[in-house]
């Protein structure tokens, strides 16, 4: 099947307008001999059995587990009303906003959803957003560089690995010299994650008042439903924050998209990278918005431009604001608390054969010991209709018989018991 | 419209999210938010209100023909929304493929992966593909720096310049940059080609990689590309296809048959995944030989029991996603290919090329067309005729259009070409929409003549009229 209106006789009609005998000769300019002939790809499909073939995809998944898989993606109940205002058209189908005043509705939503995040992150600007939380700390490295002129990067034990090693991979050509560790010594930032990846929550503003004393910015990676309750990067000092918007209203997908967040001190915003959108005025004075401090950017600044970034993730950035606006401050802390209670009960539960080895309290993650391999545990627990968790040491997080355990609210206090009661069975 | 901030009232709210039913031990103090966050207090009804009001203030493909030069704006269908919001899928925790033990659960978004970068690897003419860069952006980036490692393997230690022609998009220079590269600028020749004799000059031991868009931002196909390629490979240097303008060569000539090694594809544009007011979108890239042990990994692979699994290439770059990519977004490009199939394909081309012929050959004598009477996907006219009259100017042009129903083409861009006006009508509006395009358009044109200050004052039938943009960079106020 395919979605062009043209008949023969238009056909026959245009090419009479243009000029040309046949539709092939528009393709001229193509050396024949480097013409492809049929491509090797399956036979089209009309409507109904393309579906049909996609359903049969999706039925050679297994969603019906019940999982405490997170690391930094947490399967979070979507409002109804966050799916059904995003699938608009006039959201779905706009483009980004190059004709402000016929995109008025874009640029407010973005408007907002960076106030959203100020609010969130007790930061005082944010951009419309990044492809993710990985590209986001990127982003936020070479922003501290450009802020301080210094190439040395402090990545700290508390990243998320798999962002870590997103750092690596678009910084491998610049002149970054990427460390771990916590020193601020001559380092143009510190990143630091809240909670950390193992799940700990810990306070890093003695941490960034040692980067401030040192020059070094203080890169602070968050999650955002925990800043229903968790001190906010704001308050601890941080000078850029950065994080995976997935949590808010923006489904699994096996991977994206996803969302990528980023806010900081407003004396830093023209080293941002990304769009940005501003309030202003039209000629007769009224209210509207448009896309600012553009001469940052890649359209205008080519190889000199704060980054190669072109988009948002306008669709996920919209998701992300519904989902607050939904939640509101009361409705966010409803989650965050069951979250963290769900959590709570199941470290308990379980401790006595699967023992929590975190340093300090966590939030909707954390880190057990189990009495034999982690992976081998898992395995055990698939057929009985589990996903138990990350065993860490596949993330270069951790030993062989630790495992990274999720709670989200989705969990009831059911599927916990009973979750805890085969994890017994598996650990004996 | 009011923000929705503006609408909030405290003690309001929607009870989606019941509170806990048991206390749970607080946090420390010295880990606790102080002040929760002032987000919006607002009934769902309200939402719903505030966002459908927003969306009224949007013009989009579904409500308004939308011919964005180099966007390739076309029609999204539905069933790619239906399938990427099956449970099966959207439901899928990514970091079960990390697990093997678990990898069992998602074989079928593993299969879907695997098929698509297939069907890139077959559209692209190359070895293999691969779904990770999460924009166009983001997927130069991901080549480059390919071509980069490709470099530093085979000890090329002098390679150190990316040519890229003035006519490409900001982002090719820009991604250069980023993978450490200097950028030497190709110009274009007044045929709108680039300038071959320049390029040779260009080309010199110390070009690692050329970024070439074929057809070109003026809407042209390249006709010396084979003999670029040539030459750029006696110099061990390799070549980027920028994917931007595909729809126009679909399943007509292939970028690896030209002797690309490295593209990238825009499923937001070729495979018509929605734009969603500028992301999300997928870069995905496709690579010949050359380049196919660089690849972002870990890559899916089909073991001989029919299994899925991972595998990491040899001289990788490493992940340039978390995972596998915007799988949502390809399992959309995915319905896409499945739906049109071998044959249907090349259709969207050659009907994307006659549209775009069409609307120059309509239009030719009342704007100047600087590049003649043919063009690929896309035509590009400028207004320097008015501009030389005294009349008005491309951005007024632009403004016009927006009162008569219908998006502005790109504006300004292509920068080699003078108040451009890049029109790409893409393969899925009609004729009659295409003529009412055309009508709005000579009709400005006499205007322009006519009554230059009418049109200067356009838009006046949207929400707001022109914007104050020094005021905002100025005041800088991006918050609330």
């Amino acid at each position: 099947m395919n979605w062009i209106p043209l008949t023969d006789a238009d056909k026959e009609r245009m090419l009479r307008v243009i000029g040309a005998g046949s539709v092939e000769e528009l393709f001229s300019a193509i050396p024949e001999d480097l013409k492809h002939g049929q491509l090797n790809l399956p036979e089209g499909l009309d409507e109904p059995a393309v579906r049909g073939l996609a359903e049969t995809y999706a039925r050679g998944n297994r969603t019906d587990l019940i999982s405490f898989v997170g690391g930094g993606y947490y399967d979070h109940y979507i409002p109804a009303a966050v799916d059904a205002l995003t699938a608009r058209g006039e959201f779905l189908t706009a483009y980004t906003p190059y004709q402000p005043e016929c995109a008025q509705g874009t640029l407010q939503a973005i408007y907002e959803f960076q106030s959203a995040i100020c609010r969130l992150t007790d930061m005082e600007v944010a951009n419309a957003s990044l492809y993710d939380g990985g590209t986001a700390v990127f982003e936020a490295v070479t922003m501290a560089c450009r802020a301080t002129g210094r190439n040395r990067v402090v990545l700290d034990h508390s990243l998320n690995p798999r962002w870590r090693e997103m750092v690596h991979t678009h910084a491998a050509n610049l002149s970054l010299n990427l460390n771990d560790g916590r020193d601020p010594q001559d380092a143009a930032c510190v990143v630091v994650q809240n909670p950390a990846f193992r799940g700990t929550l810990w306070d890093y503003s003695a941490l960034a008042e040692a980067c401030h004393a040192a020059g070094a910015l203080l890169v602070a990676v968050f999650n955002p439903i925990s800043l229903a309750v968790v001190k906010t990067p704001g308050s601890m000092g941080a000078d850029i924050a950065v994080g995976e918007g997935q949590p808010l209203g923006i489904p699994l997908g096996f991977g994206g998209p996803y969302l990528g967040l980023m806010a900081s001190r407003k004396a830093f915003i023209r080293k941002m990278p990304g769009r940005i959108a501003g309030m202003t005025v039209d000629h007769d004075g009224r209210r509207g918005f448009v896309l600012t401090l553009q001469a940052r950017e890649q359209h205008i600044r080519r190889e000199k431009a704060n980054s190669n970034i072109c988009s948002n993730q306008a669709l996920c950035a919209l998701r992300a604001l519904i989902y607050l606006s939904l939640a509101g401050p009361v409705g966010l802390r409803n989650v965050a608390e069951r979250c963290r209670a769900g959590a709570e009960w199941l470290k308990k539960r379980i401790s006595h054969v699967a023992p929590c080895v975190n340093d300090g309290p966590t939030f909707n993650e954390f880190t057990v010991r189990l009495p034999r391999n982690a992976e081998d545990v898992v395995a055990d627990l698939i057929p009985r209709g589990y996903v138990a968790g990350i065993p860490l040491s596949l993330v270069g997080a951790g030993a062989s018989d630790e495992l990274l355990v999720a709670v989200t609210e989705k969990r009831t206090l059911d599927e916990l018991e009973q979750f805890a009661a085969a994890l017994e069975e598996a650990c004996a | 419209m009011k923000l929705i901030f503006k609408k909030s009232v405290p003690g309001r709210g929607t009870t989606i999210f019941d509170p806990l039913s048991q206390a749970v031990q607080p946090l420390p103090d010295s880990l606790m938010r102080g002040d929760p966050p002032a987000l919006p207090e607002v009934s769902e009804l309200e939402v719903i209100r505030h966002f459908t009001g927003l969306s009224r203030r949007n013009f989009g493909v579904d409500s308004h023909f939308y011919p964005l030069g180099s966007c390739t704006m076309k029609y999204n269908p539905r069933i790619d929304e239906l399938t990427a919001s099956l449970p099966g899928f959207t439901g899928l925790h990514p970091h079960w493929a990390t697990i093997p033990a678990a990898r069992a659960l998602c074989q079928g978004a593993l299969a879907v992966i695997w098929e698509l970068e297939r069907f890139l690897a077959e559209i692209g003419g190359m070895k293999a593909g691969c779904l990770q860069p999460m924009a166009g952006a983001h997927g130069e980036l991901a080549g480059v720096l390919m071509i980069a490692a490709y470099h530093r393997t085979r000890g090329n230690h002098g390679k150190k310049v990316m040519l890229v022609p003035d006519s490409a998009h900001g982002t090719n220079p820009a991604s250069a940059a980023m993978a450490g590269f200097s950028v030497r600028t190709v110009p274009s020749a007044p045929n709108g080609e680039i300038d071959f004799d320049a390029f040779r000059a260009a080309l010199d031991e110390t070009v690692a990689g050329v970024m070439l868009t074929c057809p070109n931002t003026h809407g042209l196909f390249e006709r010396q590309v084979a003999e670029i390629a040539r030459l750029a490979h006696e110099q061990d240097a390799l070549l980027y296809y920028d994917g931007a303008n595909l729809n126009a060569i679909l399943g007509k000539v292939r970028p690896g048959d030209l002797g690309f090694d490295v593209m990238h594809f825009n499923l937001h544009k070729t495979f018509s995944t929605p734009h969603g007011m500028g992301g999300p979108g997928s870069g995905a890239v496709a690579v010949g030989e050359r380049l196919e042990a660089f690849l972002p990994g870990p890559r899916i692979i089909r073991g001989e029991n029919g299994d899925f699994d991972l595998m990491t290439p040899e001289h990788s770059i490493g992940a340039i996603a978390p995972f596998f990519g915007s799988f949502l977004v390809g399992l959309r490009a995915w319905t896409y290919i499945r739906a049109h199939g071998r044959d249907g394909l090349p259709k969207v081309a050659e009907a994307a090329v006659l549209n775009a012929n069409y609307v120059l050959a309509r239009l030719k004598d009342h704007f100047h067309a600087p590049f003649g009477d043919r063009c690929m996907h896309e035509c590009v006219l400028n207004a320097t005729r008015q501009v030389a009259a005294g009349q008005v100017k491309a951005l007024d042009i632009a403004k016009a259009l927006l009162d008569r129903g219908f998006h502005a083409p790109t504006v300004y861009f292509p920068l080699t070409v003078p108040e451009c006006l890049m029109i790409e009508p893409t393969e899925t509006e009609s004729r009659e929409t295409l003529d009412a395009f055309c009508e709005a358009m000579i009709e400005i044109a006499r205007l322009a003549e006519a009554d230059p200050e009418a049109l200067k004052q356009a838009p006046t039938s949207m929400p707001v009229g022109r914007l104050d943009e020094v005021k905002a960079a100025r005041e800088l106020n991006c918050s609330c």
